[in-house]
């Protein structure tokens, strides 16, 4: 009777006490102690940041703070300069979320919807580059932005965006841009549309998740990013949220609950985003997986 | 009008003017066509630019750097491929770094491939909920790595850390987790199955395109669950397997952030992944050359692989005919 289990048909919901239900249950069981299993780091960092130190260092420890100590948010975020920090952070993530979006829509629409010599084998170079490990560029990188005089400023950090490196983008777009119906092209040119005017009164328009979903992903890659600013940034007042949390651990170790409440403010946002767009993050995710 | 019946001269102005023709209509396109190759290339520039000056030229840039002494001031030195040999026979940390870093990949990429099959597998049953549990699963993934090593070095902490505290109440002894040389790349492989959840989804999305049909036709031949899985999804299920192997692979060869904030590459550098060697070498040490030559190593190491997992794949890897 296990044969009940792959069964699509409605019917068989309404059986009781078959394997098939049975095994349901065992994996509806399974997903409740595995979801708490995934949750339970998350709900460590919240219960750290809001306890005092004195209660912290209990062992055995205690899971509910006592008294919440929310005064630890306070203290971290003036403990590290956080919000400069945070402006920082905003000054690399908003110019990295609109180079990537007008680089990565415009190589996009030329490799997806135009024709031109060289075009598919030009994009098949590009896509190479997905498999090239980072830290072989990323020295002499860093000694050729050194060589410009632009170490410990942002240009390294966000003109690579500019210039279309993240050729997942690209990609991304040129599927999406590939599915929309060529005839809607081939209409406006017949009526006298210049090419950036189907660009940009057809295609962007009707591309809007797509370019929502870049805009988060290629945002959230510049919030979560860590090594570029660590290589980049020097100078402690141009630290981004993620480096100025990475300084925080060295210096403030003993401090736990300062440092989980850190941690705490810079996950809140990311699961803020997450929470809106999980459609749009999904469905990209499969688009990889699945054409790629 | 057809050729045999037309007289010589005929043909022959004929012909070359029908060719001048179609020749002439190649070399002065229409203005349409002119117009679409013009843009193409200017909306393509940023893109093309991009990776000749950050791509192509870096990479070329680094295996000239790879052979000199460069120390990123003062003058570079040619040196040949010097660099290499020091790696390969007078620096028993390189040996050390990819030790660590095989070993790591070796056991996170099974497993953390294995656990996100699993979570998939659950996700793709009907049970109530199912929308809570992909969120759930996934959330990990999300965290901003910094984060998760901050929350998992505190976990890990041996006098306080959740961990501990849960083999202290069953009475099982404290364990020194990223604090230990043996246990080390064990507790980051752990850490690495928290973060499953893209592979998860990527899986899940293999999982329901398996037509439904051929678990039908098995339920009527009387199979049981586990010859569907390996007769049916797995199979079926290879080349997503395949893409994850590679993204994993990749992935867990460059691991850095977690020994750079967690261990400092320690104990005894029982967690000095390849990476971070490398950033070492090239950031701390300022040896620019010989840093540059260890990427070089990297990166051959991990095209080795590709190519071998690639060559393999024909063999174990099943494709569904015309369904692309």
């Amino acid at each position: 009777m296990s044969a009940m289990e792959n069964d699509t048909s409605i019917g068989d919901s309404l059986v009781r006490n078959t394997p098939g239900v049975n095994k349901r249950r065992l994996a509806f069981l399974l997903c409740v102690l595995l979801s708490i299993a995934m949750i339970l780091p998350l709900a460590w960092l919240a219960r750290s940041s809001l306890m005092e130190m004195g209660q912290i260092f209990i062992f055995p420890p205690e899971w509910i703070p006592n008294p919440f100590a929310w005064h630890n948010y306070p203290d971290a975020l003036t403990t590290i300069p956080f919000f400069l920090y945070l402006w920082n952070s905003a000054l690399v993530v908003v110019p990295t979320i609109v180079g990537t979006l007008f680089s990565s829509s415009l190589a996009a629409y030329a490799f997806a919807r135009l024709n031109w010599p060289f075009r598919d084998q030009i994009f098949a170079v590009l896509m190479a580059t997905l498999m090239l490990p980072y830290v072989i560029t990323l020295i002499p990188t860093f000694l050729i932005w050194s060589g410009l005089g632009f170490v410990d400023t942002y240009v390294p950090l966000i003109v690579p965006h500019w210039l279309g490196t993240n050729v997942f983008y690209i990609f991304l777009l040129r599927q999406f841009f590939k599915a929309l119906p060529k005839e809607l092209d081939e209409a406006a040119i017949i009526d006298g549309a210049h090419i950036v005017q189907v660009f940009w009164y057809i295609v962007l328009p009707l591309s809007r998740p797509a370019l929502l979903v870049v805009a988060i992903l290629s945002g959230l890659g510049a919030w979560n990013d860590f090594v570029d600013p660590l290589v980049y940034i020097n100078s402690s007042e141009k630290y981004t949220v993620a480096l100025g949390l990475s300084q925080f651990v060295g210096l403030y170790t003993s401090q736990w609950s300062l440092l989980m409440a850190a941690a705490t403010v810079v996950i809140i946002p990311v699961i803020i985003v997450f929470f809106f767009t999980q459609r749009y993050f999904m469905t990209s995710i499969t688009m990889t997986g699945l054409k790629g | 009008m057809t050729n045999s019946s037309s007289p010589d001269g005929v043909m022959l102005t004929e012909r070359p003017s029908g060719r001048s023709v179609t020749t002439g209509a190649r070399a002065r396109m229409s203005p349409r066509r002119r117009s679409e190759i013009t843009w193409a290339l200017i909306f393509a520039t940023p893109a093309i630019l991009g990776f000749v000056l950050l791509k192509a030229m870096p990479i070329l840039f680094s295996l000239y750097i790879s052979m000199t002494d460069w120390s990123a001031v003062g003058d570079a030195h040619w040196v040949g491929l010097d660099n290499f040999e020091k790696m390969l026979f007078a620096d028993p940390l390189f040996w050390r770094s990819l030790q660590v870093t095989a070993y790591y990949t070796l056991v996170s990429v099974p497993v953390s491939m294995a656990f996100a099959f699993f979570l998939a597998t659950l996700l793709n049953q009907r049970i109530p909920g199912l929308g809570i549990f992909r969120t759930i699963f996934y959330i990990p993934s999300i965290v901003p790595i910094i984060a998760s090593t901050v929350i998992w070095l505190w976990m890990f902490n041996p006098d306080f850390g959740l961990f501990n505290s849960v083999l202290g109440a069953v009475g099982i002894p404290k364990l020194q987790y990223i604090f230990s040389e043996d246990q080390v790349v064990p507790s980051l492989v752990f850490m690495s199955i928290w973060g499953v959840g893209p592979m998860m989804i990527i899986f899940l999305a293999g999982l329901q395109e398996v037509p439904k049909e051929l678990y039908e036709a098995a339920d009527i031949d009387g199979s049981n669950a586990w010859h569907k899985l390996v007769h049916i999804t797995l199979p079926m299920m290879t080349p997503t397997i395949l893409f994850n192997l590679m993204i994993s692979m990749v992935a867990a060869f460059q691991t850095f952030v977690q020994p750079f904030i967690m261990t400092n590459g320690g104990p005894n550098n029982g967690s000095l992944f390849f990476v971070f060697w490398i950033y070492r070498k090239a950031f701390q040490d300022s040896q620019m050359g010989y840093a540059s030559a260890l990427a070089w190593a990297l990166f051959i190491i991990i095209s080795v692989l590709s190519y071998l997992i690639f060559r393999t794949s024909n063999k174990w890897v099943f494709y569904r005919g015309g369904d692309d």
